[in-house]
């Protein structure tokens, strides 16, 4: 089983954190993980993506050119990685930034108003963690209990306070699938 | 062993601290800056030095002050900047001092880019610098091997008294792999033929590359040769996944032979033999074992981020006994999964290598 | 019988290969004797340059490092590093330190690298031949200034006292001659702060002694000395340009 993800949107919106947990979750759950990022040449503002590999193997490349899901924070991230996705594979895009997107023939495709949720919590920070508790949900490629332990060894400690916060996020991100 | 998530440049730092490194001599460049920021941080917490040198230059020479006096030294740069450190690397070999150089290669000819490449290759294993002289060169594959590696790198330093360079590039440096890290090892600067003044001893220490005087200049070459020789013998270091039973042999190392690794399973899931052959010391490099499977019938391809280094090495090993296929991918760009599969499967459909 | 008059401990006994006349001889001593004096020869490492005193590391009886052109502070500052206790000093000539090496020197300097740094200016590169250096006087001949060195073509010599008395980081900058025995003795006693200063661990200082070059300058060593005190010295004004005492009032 290797299971490759790209998370992509502006920089700021926290695609390579929710990556980060990704990967450390893997880790967690003993499987061999990478993680690659890609920024763009500005500092500050521009788009970001990083590349996740999760495999029961020893990881090739940790450069993902044809995923098996993507999250995609904004559109010019979709845009840019959604017909790459491998057939039979996911799209989670953000509706909050997004119109509706037109099916794509062999992917499963789930808008998330990850701002709203967001917003319902509190804290619009953890529209990320909405996302990837809804890819989470559909991929089942990492539980979401070591999305949680991840986050005590990603986050530096002052910011521990946070955690509970981005557990409800990654919560509702999940049953937003259950529901659906 | 607990396994924790580092990037490569940060796996490489505390692999070096781990393996009692206390100097870290460094100039800002992209995209090896991990390195410096982490030693920044963490070489007070064990009462090391982490100096911004003003220059490159300045930075490989203070290795060479370091490493002399006794100490493990370290220096981190990139392309453009292992370029500034040839002068310092030539005598530091001409003197037969001990110090690790680490090149995150990025691609160039000159200012170049910021991608990871593998054009330094040449400069790496041929001597970048002037003078008949060589350096132990590792390339790591994986996180854990640039952890590793580099404890290996300062150990082989001291016991050949020579330079070691760490070949890596923009993609091992950024991309963070779980890594499990040793044990700390503290390596006191007290070696018997250092420059630690000559308290014990009746006569000075000196380091020296300075062969003026008579035919002083061919002993030491004549010197230098044995030595390398040895290490030929010695530190040969290599992978070879699969190769017994491969129609073809793919040759890559670092981050293109990650991407071997990935189009070599899809070959294999499809019940294709090719196996991949990754040299881990490109110098010395792995002539016999090549030359040995050349000799079986094997065929091989090379692939690489460059116009074609690594490939001259390889067919120079097989020596005609075998035909070497090539492919590479210019600076900037990085050979993708399903290129190198179409290009495997293509050799394959033409029966191997022409 | 009692003898008046031998080598310093710290100097080996070998023959130098310096020209006959050339002051890097006396310079020689004077370190080595500053390294008798200082009791530090046991603890003493020093840098020997590219240049007519490339082979420094034979005549002195301490650990030493040869270093590349110009790079003789970084290699002693990594040095430094590694053996904070150690007494270290760079020798270094006009062309090494002002011109290939300027920005070794200065960051040393403005680092305050505890070193010794001594730097023997004769106004040319003498091991290459005579041509000129970064401290060629303005007019002065030399192979690659056959008519004279033309300011308005290839610029000024650099006054380095002067230029790293700028920076905060040194210690102790002093300019001496050794064109006479009176100005010896006087170098001497510089070259002895030089040392102290590291012993007290204070930071940088370098001590500039303006030298004759015979062979180069086409004079005889006579000549030789008489030029430095009629052409350099005007130019190279002798003195302190740093004090460690003024290094404590700054601080304050």
């Amino acid at each position: 089983m290797t299971h490759e993800i790209i998370c992509a949107g502006f920089g700021g919106q926290g695609v390579m954190l929710i990556g980060q947990l990704l990967a450390y979750g893997g880790m967690i759950e003993g499987k061999a993980v990478t993680w690659f990022p890609a920024y763009g040449p500005e500092m500050r503002g521009g788009t970001a993506n990083c590349s996740v590999v999760i495999s029961d193997q020893p990881v090739g490349s940790p450069i993902v050119s044809e995923p098996d899901g993507i999250i995609a924070m904004n559109r010019p991230s979709l845009e840019k990685f959604k017909l790459a996705v491998k057939p039979g594979g996911v799209i989670v895009y953000n509706s909050s930034m997004i119109e509706a997107v037109p099916e794509i023939p062999g992917l499963k495709i789930f808008p998330v108003p990850t701002n709203e949720i967001a917003n319902e919590l509190g804290n619009d920070k953890v529209a990320n963690m909405v996302a990837l508790g809804a890819y989470l949900g559909l991929t089942k490629i990492v539980d979401l209990s070591s999305i949680e332990e991840a986050l005590k060894q990603v986050l530096p400690p002052h910011r521990h306070k946070l955690i509970p916060l981005n557990s409800a996020a990654l919560q509702k991100g999940l049953e937003l699938v259950e529901k659906s | 062993m607990e396994r924790v998530m580092m990037k490569g440049n940060e796996a490489l730092a505390e692999g070096a601290i781990r393996a009692g490194c206390r100097f870290f001599f460094g100039y800002p460049i992209t995209p090896q800056n991990e390195i410096p920021e982490y030693m920044a941080r963490r070489m007070p917490e064990v009462n090391g030095v982490f100096l911004q040198a003003e220059s490159e230059v300045s930075a490989i020479n203070m290795i060479y002050g370091a490493g002399g006096a006794g100490a493990r030294a370290l220096t981190s740069s990139s392309s453009p900047g292992i370029s500034l450190k040839q002068e310092g690397i030539s005598y530091i070999a001409g003197a037969q001092v001990p110090c690790v150089v680490v090149n995150v290669a990025r691609g160039g000819p000159g200012l170049g880019g910021l991608n990871p490449s593998q054009s330094d290759y040449f400069q790496a294993t041929k001597g970048g610098g002037h003078g008949d002289y060589r350096l132990i060169v590792y390339a790591p594959g994986t996180g854990q091997e640039m952890v590793d590696l580099i404890g290996i790198a300062f150990d082989k330093a001291e016991q050949y008294r020579n330079p070691v360079m760490i070949l890596s590039d923009a993609i091992m440096g950024q991309m963070m792999e779980p890594v499990i890290l040793p044990e700390m090892q503290e390596i006191p600067a007290d070696k018997a033929w250092a420059t630690t003044g000559k308290k014990g001893r009746s006569k000075p220490n000196v380091i020296n590359s300075l062969g003026i005087i008579g035919e002083d200049l061919e002993k030491i070459n004549i010197e230098l040769q044995a030595k390398y020789a040895r290490i030929e013998a010695e530190e040969v270091r290599y992978e070879a996944d699969g190769v017994d039973d491969a129609d073809l042999i793919v040759v890559a190392y670092g981050t293109s032979s990650r991407v071997v690794r990935s189009a070599i399973a899809l070959l294999r899931e499809e019940g294709k033999k090719v196996g991949l052959f990754r040299p881990i010391t490109l110098w010395p490099f792995p002539k016999q074992v090549l030359q040995e499977l050349a000799n079986k019938g094997k065929k091989f391809l090379v692939v690489e981020m460059s116009a074609g280094q690594l490939v001259e090495d390889v067919i120079l090993a097989v020596n005609d006994r075998s035909k070497v296929e090539f492919f590479g991918k210019l600076n900037g760009t990085i050979p993708t999964v399903r290129e190198v599969y179409e290009e495997i499967a293509s050799l394959l459909r033409k029966g191997g290598a022409k | 019988m009692k003898k008046v008059f031998g080598y310093p401990h710290a100097l080996s006994e070998k023959r130098t290969h310096y020209c006959p006349g050339c002051t890097h001889g006396i310079i020689h001593r004077l370190v080595a004797e500053a390294i008798d004096e200082l009791g530090v020869e046991e603890k003493t490492i020093g840098v020997a340059p590219v240049g007519c005193a490339v082979l420094a590391y034979e005549y002195f009886n301490v650990d030493f490092q040869e270093a590349a052109h110009g790079r003789a502070p970084a290699v002693a500052t990594g040095i430094k590093r590694v053996h904070p206790g150690a007494v270290v000093f760079a020798y270094q000539g006009d062309g090494d330190l002002a011109s290939i090496g300027a920005a070794e020197i200065i960051h040393a300097a403005a680092r305050g690298e505890k070193i010794a740094v001594i730097f023997v200016n004769n106004a040319v590169y003498g091991m290459t031949g005579g041509q000129m250096a970064p401290t060629t006087l303005p007019g002065q001949k030399t192979t690659t200034s056959p008519y004279g060195r033309d300011t308005a073509t290839v610029g000024y010599p650099i006054r380095v006292c002067e230029l790293l008395a700028t920076l905060d980081g040194p210690s102790y900058l002093a300019r001496v001659s050794v064109h006479d025995p009176q100005h010896i003795i006087k170098a001497g006693q510089a070259i002895r702060k030089a040392f102290e200063m590291q012993i007290s661990g204070q930071g940088f200082a370098l001590v500039e002694v303006l030298s004759s070059c015979p062979t180069n300058w086409g004079m005889t060593p006579v000549n030789a000395l008489q030029w430095v005190k009629d052409k350099m010295i005007p130019y190279y004004p002798l003195g302190v340009f740093r004090s460690p005492e003024e290094v404590t009032s700054h601080d304050a």
